[in-house]
């Protein structure tokens, strides 16, 4: 017994002897650089731009300004994607299920090759054959009031400044009026959305497998249609089991995001990158991007964790 | 009085090559009370399973009600509205309230409005003596009492037929009598059972007709009197032996 604590103490101390020599270098090799450490630069001039933006930003705006074009970004495409991945998932693994062969096989095939390949290829493949395939903004292809161009997607939006809808027109060079989705935001959530929802799909299938035969049975013999069971008595069940899987499958995508700066989206870390290059604040903006997928991820295991709890069998 | 309501002519079914139900023939009337036993595996739950189509007979024809039981959907879904089945293991859907798990079929089957579903609900709660639990889970209850929330599940979709596959046969023996005695109060109304059971008290007390089942056969038909009394067949003989010591 006392042994053991003697070996415990002197590991301990080894672990703080190693942790302050770090720490010890890296302010000694922060003083010769000559950087100056702490949070200030956030203050400064950031002067580049961001191709896209949900609020309003110009390079004379601060950094702080630019990091949090770039988190709401990451914030957008994750919070989107998302939702249409867990939709997307969970119709493919109901299908995966369905007495349809036809149907069946394809909702297979679909899962084998989108789990299987790499998502950073996925997203140069989605961006490159939306860049190459779409026509120019002239001849744009418009379906339902929404325009397909290699300058993204234009769709209707709501104007709430005026309290009515705002249709895209095409003027001289661009698109004026609607809202547009640049084709790299497009991309990004197209790949994000498939490649997560194979994976969602197989845990919505295991997670309906799981629910006892005798529940189909009884809620066939009440005289309910397949789409029912599934909705009343089947689903509610496999989400029990399924939670805990899904909940690493929304925390892979929202960190998956990060891809964006491979194809040019201006998501978190794409506009950290830019800030740590301009300033040399390594450190900082690289404790910064830590903090912000720490916070979402712990957030979002937060609230699944009560979502869980909140639906689980009562016993007695 | 006597009107046909269940018609099975040489209806044959195999798993595999396992020949379950071999040539079965059996009518029953409105009404009747009809209590299926014999060996395991001698096919007795599965010709109950092929009368609401949980299994499909592959040879011979089924009648309900006049409505030939085939592959068509349109004809399931109308047999299943009027065949209520109680299962050996309840199958009470864990998720739901009892109030919910007896609501779910009349609102979203029958178009019932809800707070007509619930009073109706309430009302059979209350006849299977088990009001005072509607709003708890069935992970709260004993298994007597879910096996009565199970038949009062059934009896909301108001069935024309109700099937009971080995209702007590999971239950501890104590439980075993409140089922029964639910049973037995529901013979009296007009609803026609078909009971697989073990139970041969029950067969003697309240049955009109017994069937005795071997090798997926119907191999005798009798009145419960003649059925226990009589017995003409050898392996029946048998069986009634090892049943009734």
């Amino acid at each position: 017994m006392k042994q053991k604590n003697i070996i415990q103490i002197i590991i301990l101390f080894f672990v703080i002897a190693a942790l302050g020599f770090v720490i010890y270098n890296t302010q000694q090799k922060i003083a010769a650089q000559n950087i100056s450490s702490g949070f200030d630069f956030l203050q400064d001039e950031a002067s580049f731009e961001i191709s896209e933006s949900l609020i309003e930003y110009s390079s004379f705006d601060t950094y702080k300004k630019a990091l949090t074009v770039g988190l709401l970004n990451t914030l957008k495409v994750s919070i989107l994607g998302n939702i249409l991945a867990l939709l997307l998932g969970i119709l493919i693994g109901i299908s995966l299920l369905s007495q349809n062969i036809l149907l069946k096989k394809l909702c297979q095939s679909y899962v084998e090759i989108m789990r299987n390949t790499p998502l950073l290829l996925q997203l140069f493949f989605w961006y490159a054959i939306m860049n190459s395939l779409l026509p120019a903004p002239q001849e744009a292809i418009s379906f339902a009031g929404t325009f397909f161009s290699n300058r993204g997607i234009s769709i209707p939006w709501f104007e709430f400044s005026s309290f009515s809808w705002s249709y895209p027109k095409f003027k001289s060079f661009n698109f004026e009026g609607g809202y547009t989705l640049s084709l790299e935001f497009v991309a990004l959530l197209f790949g994000l959305v498939v490649y997560t929802s194979a994976f969602i799909a197989e845990i919505v299938r295991a997670g309906l497998l799981s629910v006892q035969k005798g529940q189909w049975e009884a809620s066939k013999t009440l005289g309910l249609s397949a789409w029912q069971s599934i909705r009343f008595v089947i689903f509610p069940q496999a989400l029990r089991v399924a939670i805990p899987p899904l909940t690493s499958q929304i925390l892979n995508l929202t960190k998956n995001s990060s891809l964006a700066v491979a194809i040019a989206f201006p998501d978190f870390v794409s506009v950290a990158n830019t800030t740590m290059n301009q300033t040399g604040q390594a450190l900082e903006v690289i404790l910064l991007i830590l903090l912000v997928y720490l916070t979402f991820s712990l957030l979002t295991a937060a609230f699944m964790n009560w979502y869980n709890k909140k639906i689980s069998l009562v016993e007695r | 009085m006597s009107k046909e309501i269940i018609n099975l002519t040489n209806v044959n079914k195999w798993y595999g090559d396992f020949h379950v139900l071999k040539d079965v023939n059996l009518t029953v009337n409105e009404g009747e009370i009809l209590v299926v036993c014999g060996p395991s595996g001698s096919g007795k739950s599965t010709m109950i399973r092929c009368l609401n189509r949980l299994e499909e007979h592959q040879k011979g024809k089924i009648f309900i009600s006049g409505t030939e039981l085939n592959s068509e959907a349109k004809n399931i879904n109308h047999i299943r509205k009027d065949v209520g089945m109680v299962f050996q293991h309840f199958n009470l859907f864990p998720h739901l309230t009892v109030l919910d798990n007896l609501t779910l079929g009349p609102i979203w089957v029958k178009k019932v409005p809800k707070k007509e579903a619930e009073k109706r609900a309430l009302f059979y709660l209350d006849r299977v003596k088990i009001k005072e639990h509607a709003y708890k889970y069935p992970g709260q209850i004993s298994g007597g009492q879910k096996q009565r929330v199970a038949i009062a599940r059934s009896l909301c979709m108001q069935p024309k037929i109700l099937l009971f596959d080995e209702p007590t046969s999971a239950l501890d023996p104590e439980m075993v009598k409140e089922v029964l005695d639910i049973m037995i109060e529901l013979t009296k109304e007009k609803i026609t059972m078909i009971v697989v059971t073990h139970e041969m008290g029950f067969a003697k007390e309240v049955s009109d007709r017994v069937i005795f089942m071997a090798d997926g056969k119907i191999l005798e038909t009798a009145k419960p009197e003649e059925f226990f009394n009589n017995p003409k067949h050898k392996q029946l003989q048998t069986f009634l032996s090892q049943v009734l010591t």
